[in-house]
C-alpha cells in the first residue's frame, strides 16, 4: 500500500490539468514549495503568480482574475488563507467568484511547527459561507478527483490538504463523488466517520472494534454534507462517531450533528477531534494520541463509550 | 435617491461624482448596451459607499432606468446599499468592505494582460479606505507585474466617519508613499474636469507603472451645507434639505 501527502497529489494533478486547461492560473503567498503549487509553477511559469506574504491581496487578485474568465487556484496554509476571512467573505463568497482556495497543512498532523501553522478552524470558517464547497480528501486518488472537480465546478471551493503522508485507501478515483461520502465498510449499530487524515485512523480502529461491526465512512465533503448517507446511518445505527483533525466545533462533527438531528436520529453521537482548544508542537502521532484520535485512542474511547 | 431611501452616504458620493462622470463619459471604452463586451474598460468602485454616484452615472447611460433609482437600499432592489456585481451590470466588483477593491482591480488588470487585451481598469478608492493594510499589499504587487493598465484614483476628501482623515489616521505624504511603492503619481484637483482628463491622459501613455491619481476633493462638493462637514458622511438629507441641495447643484451657488 502506497502513501502520499495530499498536498503532493494536489501539485501533481494541478500540473496535469494545466496541460489541458489554459484557464487555470495559480497564486501562492511565498509557500509554493510547501503547498506544492511549485509543481505547477515549474511547468507553467507564465500562469503562476507569486504574491509574496500577503494573502488578502492574493485572494482579491484571484477574484479579479476569476471575473475575467480564469480559474484561479489560491494556495497557502489553511490557517493563513482562511484567516483572511473578511476578504474571502466579500471578494470571493458574496461575489460568487470562481476561486479555488487550497489550504494545506491541515490540523495537528503538521507536527513540530506548532499551533500557529495548524489549520484547526479552517473548515468551520469556510463552511459558514453560502455557496462555498468544502473538501477534505483522505488519500491520493480522491484528492486528485477533488482537484479535477474543483477545476470544472463553477463556484468557490475550499480544498483542505495535509502536510503528512496518508495511506492509499481507495482503489479508484471513481469512488469520489462531490457531496457523497464513501462507505469503506458497511456495518451494524456503530458508525465511524472520518475526514481527511482521520479516515485511515478510523479504518484501522475499526479492526479493534470489530465486535461492534462498525461502518467506516470517508466523509471527504464537509459541505454539502451527505444527508442521504447520514439518513441511512440514522436509521440503522445507535452510535455514531465522528473523527477529525480539526476543532470539533464547526467541522465534520458539527456538520454531522446538525444533519443527524434534522433527520430525527434518536441515537448517540461522539465527536472525536480537537476539543475546542489550541494545538501545540510535537510529532504527529504523539499529538493524535494526546488529543484523543490516534488509532489506539479511537479504539479505547469508542469501546468505553459503547459499554457506558 | 438618498432622500427617498432615507439612508446612504451623500458626502463621499458628491466628492467622487466628477471623477466617475469623467471616467464613464470621457475616458472609458464601453458600450452601455453590452455589459459583457470583453474589450470594455472596467471600473471598480473600491469605496463602495460612494455607490449612489455610480448608480446616477449608470442611469444617465441608460443602464439603470431612472425610475429604478428610487429603489436604492429598498428590499428586493438591485441597487444595494453597497455595489453587488452579481445583480447589476457594469458593477465589476462587490465592494463595501473597504480595502478589497484595488486587489480585485489588480486581478482584472493581470487577467487582461494575460489575455493580451488592451482594455484598462480604473479603481476609485476612498482616502480613509487606504488605512487598510490590504491596499498597501496591492500597492506593492501591482508594480511588480507592470500593470500600466491599472489606474487607481484616490478620492482624497479628507473625511471619514470619525473625523478628518488627517486626524483619525493621517496618510500624508500620500503622493510620496505611492511614488515610493513605484507607482506613477499625478496630483490634481478632483473637481476640475480639465485636470482629471489631463491626469487620465498621462496614465494612458504610462509605459510600465500602474498610475495613482491623487484627486484632492471636497466631501459634499456642491452643496454648501454639506461641504467638508463630516456629519454628512452617512446621513441622508430631508425633503427640505434635498430641495436646497438640488437648487445649488443645478447652478445656484456652486
Amino acid at each position: 500500500m502506497g502513501a502520499k501527502a495530499t498536498r503532493d497529489s494536489f501539485g501533481e494533478e494541478l500540473r496535469e490539468l494545466g496541460k489541458s486547461n489554459p484557464s487555470i492560473v495559480v497564486l501562492d503567498a511565498d509557500l509554493s514549495v510547501s503547498t506544492k503549487s511549485v509543481t505547477f509553477a515549474k511547468a507553467f511559469p507564465e500562469r503562476f503568480f507569486q504574491m509574496g506574504i500577503a494573502e488578502a491581496n492574493m485572494i482579491g487578485t484571484a477574484a479579479g482574475m476569476a471575473f475575467s474568465g480564469f480559474v484561479p487556484f489560491c494556495c497557502s496554509f489553511g490557517c493563513f488563507l482562511t484567516g483572511k476571512y473578511e476578504t474571502i467573505r466579500v471578494s470571493v463568497g458574496y461575489s460568487q467568484a470562481n476561486v479555488k482556495l487550497v489550504g494545506t497543512h491541515a490540523g495537528l498532523g503538521i507536527g513540530e511547527d506548532g499551533y500557529t501553522q495548524m489549520g484547526l478552524e479552517d473548515m468551520n470558517l469556510m463552511r459558514g459561507l453560502p455557496g462555498m464547497m468544502v473538501f477534505n480528501p483522505a488519500d491520493d486518488k480522491t484528492t486528485r478527483a477533488a482537484v479535477r472537480f474543483a477545476a470544472e465546478h463553477r463556484g468557490p471551493v475550499y480544498l483542505r490538504l495535509t502536510r503528512q503522508k496518508l495511506p492509499d485507501l481507495h482503489a479508484s478515483a471513481d469512488v469520489f463523488k462531490p457531496g457523497r461520502g464513501i462507505v469503506l465498510k458497511s456495518g451494524g449499530k456503530l458508525a465511524l466517520i472520518g475526514t481527511g487524515a482521520t479516515v485511515a485512523e478510523a479504518l484501522q480502529a475499526a479492526d479493534g472494534l470489530s465486535s461492534y461491526k462498525p461502518w467506516v465512512i470517508d466523509m471527504h465533503t464537509i459541505k454539502p454534507i451527505d444527508k442521504e448517507l447520514l439518513q441511512t446511518l440514522a436509521t440503522q445505527c445507535t452510535h455514531v462517531v465522528t473523527v477529525e483533525d480539526h476543532n470539533v466545533i464547526g467541522g465534520l462533527g458539527s456538520a454531522v450533528a446538525e444533519a443527524l438531528c434534522e433527520l430525527g436520529y434518536p441515537g448517540k453521537l461522539l465527536r472525536l477531534g480537537v476539543q475546542d482548544t489550541y494545538g501545540e508542537s510535537g510529532l504527529p502521532h504523539e499529538l493524535f494520541e494526546k488529543y484523543g484520535f490516534s488509532v489506539a485512542q479511537i479504539t479505547r474511547r469508542v469501546d468505553q463509550w459503547m459499554n457506558h | 435617491m438618498l432622500e427617498k431611501a432615507q439612508s446612504g452616504h451623500p458626502g463621499g458620493s458628491l466628492s467622487a461624482i466628477d471623477l466617475i462622470t469623467t471616467l464613464f463619459f470621457h475616458e472609458m471604452q464601453m458600450d452601455p448596451q453590452n455589459a459583457s463586451w470583453e474589450d470594455r474598460d472596467r471600473f471598480v468602485l473600491s469605496k463602495g459607499h460612494g455607490v449612489p454616484a455610480l448608480y446616477a452615472v449608470l442611469s444617465e447611460l441608460g443602464v439603470i432606468p431612472e425610475n429604478e433609482l428610487s429603489t436604492l437600499r429598498r428590499i428586493n432592489s438591485r441597487l444595494q446599499g453597497h455595489p453587488d456585481r452579481v445583480v447589476l451590470p457594469f458593477v465589476e466588483a462587490s465592494t463595501g468592505s473597504l480595502g478589497q477593491g484595488l486587489s480585485i482591480a489588480q486581478g482584472i488588470a493581470l487577467a487582461l494582460k494575460l489575455q493580451k487585451k488592451k482594455s484598462r481598469v480604473f479603481c476609485l478608492m476612498g482616502d480613509g479606505e487606504t488605512q487598510e493594510g490590504q491596499i498597501w499589499e496591492t500597492a506593492m504587487s501591482a508594480p511588480k507585474y507592470h500593470l500600466n493598465n491599472l489606474v487607481a484614483i484616490l478620492d482624497n476628501n479628507n473625511g471619514q466617519i470619525d473625523g478628518h482623515v488627517t486626524e483619525v489616521m493621517d496618510l500624508e505624504p500620500i503622493a510620496d508613499k505611492w511614488r515610493s511603492f513605484n507607482w506613477a503619481v499625478h496630483e490634481i484637483n478632483g473637481h476640475s474636469f480639465k485636470e482629471v482628463i489631463g491626469a487620465l491622459e498621462k496614465a494612458r501613455t504610462e509605459p510600465q507603472k500602474p498610475t495613482l491619481i491623487l484627486a484632492r476633493t471636497v466631501k459634499g462638493k456642491g452643496v454648501s451645507f454639506m461641504e467638508n462637514q463630516i456629519g454628512w458622511h452617512g446621513v441622508a438629507p430631508t425633503a427640505e434639505e434635498l430641495k436646497k441641495a438640488l437648487a445649488e447643484l443645478s447652478g445656484g451657488n456652486s
